[in-house]
């Protein structure tokens, strides 16, 4: 599609081979990170002591993992990885590896920054989950409307006036399932009028999303300022969701804390995601959104409303978006501040193309981004001589390097972004 | 299949047929044109934020609750309300000399800025990293400012200028160069490297190299005074040479547009890719000198924020100025007059709203609100005509059209 399909990619450069063979030396030089300074370059006999317990379940000693060997293993088998995609590629594979990879390097590097020291494993899986929630819903936000053709970079905005949303209703009733209804409400108002934008008057779509996302930032600040401050304590105090601890589950070591004593965002998180999922890629409903995504012209002449199903997933995706952005002050929170999105919503918007347009994808990219920012917080106590700016950058670079095809491959919806008028 | 990623906007102004009077062209314009567009967007954003401006009021909301037994209250409050942020508005942005001053500062580096947003417009480029390229350019033109000692004024400033423009050149090239080499959408790389500039921007500023000694707080040395753009009108106004920087850059983005080869060249590229290469231009060096000459202006907006105004560099000191380009390069429809035209009225809101925001209380983001609504209204001609019931005279105004991301 466009350019590619004007020249700038396909003129005749072999920009797979050339990309198997940039990955194949990236996982390489991963390797090489591993075994120098994660592994040689920390003293022999060091050890990383892993604490595992946390309540509810109890009775799991702490790991203590000795960080040479550890590290000399796990950059063996990143180089085995790099090597066989040097010499022939993995194919369809390359994103599970690139995954494996990551996680290899992740774990070189959590030995690394605890040698000789403790850190509450358990406790960080915890932590990047809860950060991963409003990225994986403001991502499946983006699979909804760009499935269908429609370009969302309002999430952001969505995020804000959901959060403020939900905090002014859940404040004012003092329900906080009402609270997280006004989010998604609010979410799905703002994609609305994305909708009506973009569908109904076909401005550009990402000049809308931009311009959204400034009225939502202007909108919550002048109220915040206006409403919120004044009133603090009678229309800014929502409470947050508590959470709900599913009985014998949470008791399993490890996994049941994280897994099964958390609030009622972290549920619905993954109803939904099991949601999108089967619904867009095993019912007639998912095939008719990605015909529309991907061909709408031929998705009308068989008969499918092109425009009513890419209204429909707008303003589904802006649901989604304003769920995740409710998670703000009624899961995480308690209460609004100006602009407390910060971003995250681009980093939804990163996580749902580095998932490569997939609910599963966008979740594993979301993870790995909330990972990221749970590690920067705690690598400060550990002493570790990365800055966290470095870190909070991880998720932005990684998403470059996948746009430019550098990292496996990222192929958007084909008729992502236009308009669609019936002839 | 074939379009262009960004078609671009505002085709050339058409040449006016002979034998109609300029004035026979002006009254065109004024009856359904965009110009009329414009001015209608512009009066509904104001009159959606004064709604806003009421409705939050909680003195005036007490008056309506008695709006049956005593109309004339709620009326006067409201108008009261509106009259009295509009009015602080209105003269903190035009009234004095010092409010002009004000209004002139605000809008140098959105003038800067946009300009680098309408120069990747024309050339078929959505650059939403402008944003980071402010950063990028104010931390280096303020490196440039406090690192070198003991330089004479001709020497030191032009040099920190240049610094803040190559950094955001820099910057710009990198979407520019993934683009023409791997495809990449410049507008993800652009969201993601503005986020890379802020973070760099605070790990910089906790570095013993920007930190200002005997602070713990990121805030950076001061820069000299031979790096400092000089004041225009005396101590007392803010107002400094940055404005004669912007001014300077528009005159040669129009000309570089219209008249120079490579201006042609990024126009073509941006038209019609296709064309362009059958034609012998290299698209692909054409995106990349759009991205750096657009990054470089954008860099040119945070040079003149750090060595005109604040003189050192704190977090967020590029304030959103890249964000407010790309609304202000559509709303002048990429054309660099319009660019500093859109910049000026911007610059009033931004100026006159902190007024408002002293003197009425009323919460400066307001501004923001008016200036998204501006451009949705200017974006969505077809709203605005079907809320005033104007007939369409004759195609619709160019705004921006991209084609999604275009793989």
């Amino acid at each position: 599609m466009g350019l590619s399909a004007t020249g700038l990619l396909a003129r005749g450069r072999p920009v797979s081979a050339l990309r198997r063979r940039v990955t194949g030396v990236l996982y390489l030089a991963l390797a090489a990170v591993i075994v120098g300074p994660f592994g040689a370059g920390v003293p022999a006999g060091s050890e990383a002591r892993f604490v595992l317990e946390q309540a509810p379940a109890v009775g799991v000693s702490d790991a203590v993992v000795p960080v040479r060997p550890a590290a000399f293993i796990l950059g063996a088998i990143c180089a085995y990885l790099g090597v066989q995609q040097l010499v022939r590629g993995f194919d369809r594979r390359s994103g599970l590896v690139l995954g494996v990879v990551l996680t290899l390097f992740m774990l070189a590097f959590l030995a690394w920054a605890t040698a000789d020291q403790s850190m509450n494993l358990t406790g960080l899986i915890g932590s990047s989950l809860l950060r991963s929630v409003p990225l994986t819903l403001g991502a499946l936000s983006g699979v909804l409307c760009e499935r269908s053709g429609v370009i969302n970079v309002a999430i952001e905005g969505q995020f804000l006036v959901a959060a403020f949303a939900g905090a002014l209703v859940g404040s004012v009733t003092g329900t906080l399932w009402l609270g997280l209804i006004a989010g998604v409400l609010a979410g799905g108002l703002l994609g609305a009028l994305l909708a009506v934008l973009a569908i109904r008057y076909q401005v550009d779509q990402i000049v809308v999303g931009v311009v959204l996302n400034l009225f939502a930032l202007g909108l919550t600040g002048f109220l915040t300022d206006r409403v919120l401050i004044p009133h603090q304590q009678t229309l800014n105090t929502p409470n947050v969701f508590a959470p709900i601890q599913i009985p014998l589950l949470s008791k399993i070591p490890v996994v049941g804390p994280v897994l099964f004593n958390q609030n009622i965002f972290v549920y619905l998180m993954f109803v939904l995601l099991a949601v999108v999922h089967v619904a867009l890629f095993r019912t007639r409903w998912g095939l008719r959104v990605r015909a529309v995504g991907e061909h709408p012209r031929a998705a009308d002449t068989v008969g499918i409303r092109v425009l009513a199903v890419r209204y429909r997933n707008v303003i589904l995706g802006g649901m989604m978006a304003g769920l995740g952005g409710a998670y703000f002050t009624l899961g995480s929170v308690g209460s609004f501040s100006k602009n407390m999105t910060s971003g995250r919503g681009f980093i939804a918007l990163a996580a749902m193309i580095f998932g490569h347009w997939s609910p599963l994808g966008a979740f594993a990219a979301a993870l790995l981004f909330g990972f990221a920012d749970a590690l920067q917080s705690i690598l400060a106590v550990l002493s570790v001589p990365i800055p966290s700016q470095f870190l909070l950058m991880a998720p932005y670079i990684a998403t470059i390097l996948a746009v430019a095809g550098l990292v496996g491959r990222v192929r958007p919806p084909a008729a992502d972004g236009q308009p669609y008028t019936k002839q | 299949m074939t379009e262009p990623a960004v078609k671009p906007l505002a085709p050339e102004e058409p040449a006016p047929p002979p034998g109609r009077t300029f004035a026979a062209r002006l009254l065109e314009e004024l009856t359904g044109g965009p110009v009329l567009v414009t001015v209608l967007a512009v009066f509904t954003a104001l009159v959606v934020g004064a709604v806003l401006i009421v409705f939050s009021d909680e003195n005036v909301l007490s008056t309506w609750g008695y709006f049956f037994a005593a109309p004339g209250d709620a009326l006067s409050a409201s108008w009261h309300a509106i009259t009295d942020a509009y009015g602080a508005l209105f003269s903190g942005a035009l009234g004095s000399s010092s409010a002009l001053s004000e209004t002139i500062v605000a809008a140098s580096p959105l003038i800067l800025a946009g300009l680098g947003v309408a120069l990747g417009f024309r050339a078929g480029l959505f650059n939403i990293g402008a944003e980071g390229q402010v950063i990028v350019g104010g931390l280096a033109a303020g490196f440039a400012g406090f690192s070198l000692q003991g330089l004479p004024v001709v020497v030191h400033l032009p040099l920190a200028i240049l610094a803040g423009l190559a950094a955001g050149a820099a910057w710009g090239f990198i979407p520019g160069i993934l683009k023409a080499r791997t495809g990449a959408h410049e507008v993800i790389t652009t969201i993601m490297l503005n986020y890379v500039a802020a973070n760099l921007a605070l790990y910089l500023l906790s570095t013993a190299v920007f930190r200002r000694p005997g602070r713990t707080d990121p805030i950076s040395k001061q820069v000299e005074v031979a790096a400092r753009l000089p004041h225009l009108a005396g101590q007392s106004l803010r107002l400094h040479a940055g404005i004669l920087v912007a001014l300077l850059s528009a005159a040669a983005v129009a000309w570089l547009l219209g008249r120079s080869t490579w201006g042609f060249e990024l126009r073509v590229a941006g038209a019609n890719p296709n064309a362009a290469q059958t034609a012998g231009i290299s698209v692909g060096r054409a995106t990349v000198l759009a991205m750096v000459l657009s990054g470089g202006l954008a860099g040119l907006a945070g040079t003149n924020q750090v060595l005109g105004l604040q003189y050192s560099l704190a977090p967020g000191f590029s304030g959103g100025i890249g964000f407010d380009a790309i609304t202000l390069a559509l709303l002048g429809r990429a054309n660099p007059f319009g660019v500093v035209a859109a910049g000026l009225l911007f610059g009033a809101l931004r100026a006159g709203g902190l007024q408002m925001q002293a003197v009425t209380g009323t919460p400066i983001d307001i501004v923001t609100v008016i200036q998204s609504l501006i451009v949705i209204f200017v974006a969505a001609p077809a709203l605005v005509r079907a809320m005033y019931r104007i007939r369409v005279a004759r195609g619709g105004a160019g705004t921006p059209v991209s084609k999604g991301w275009g793989s």
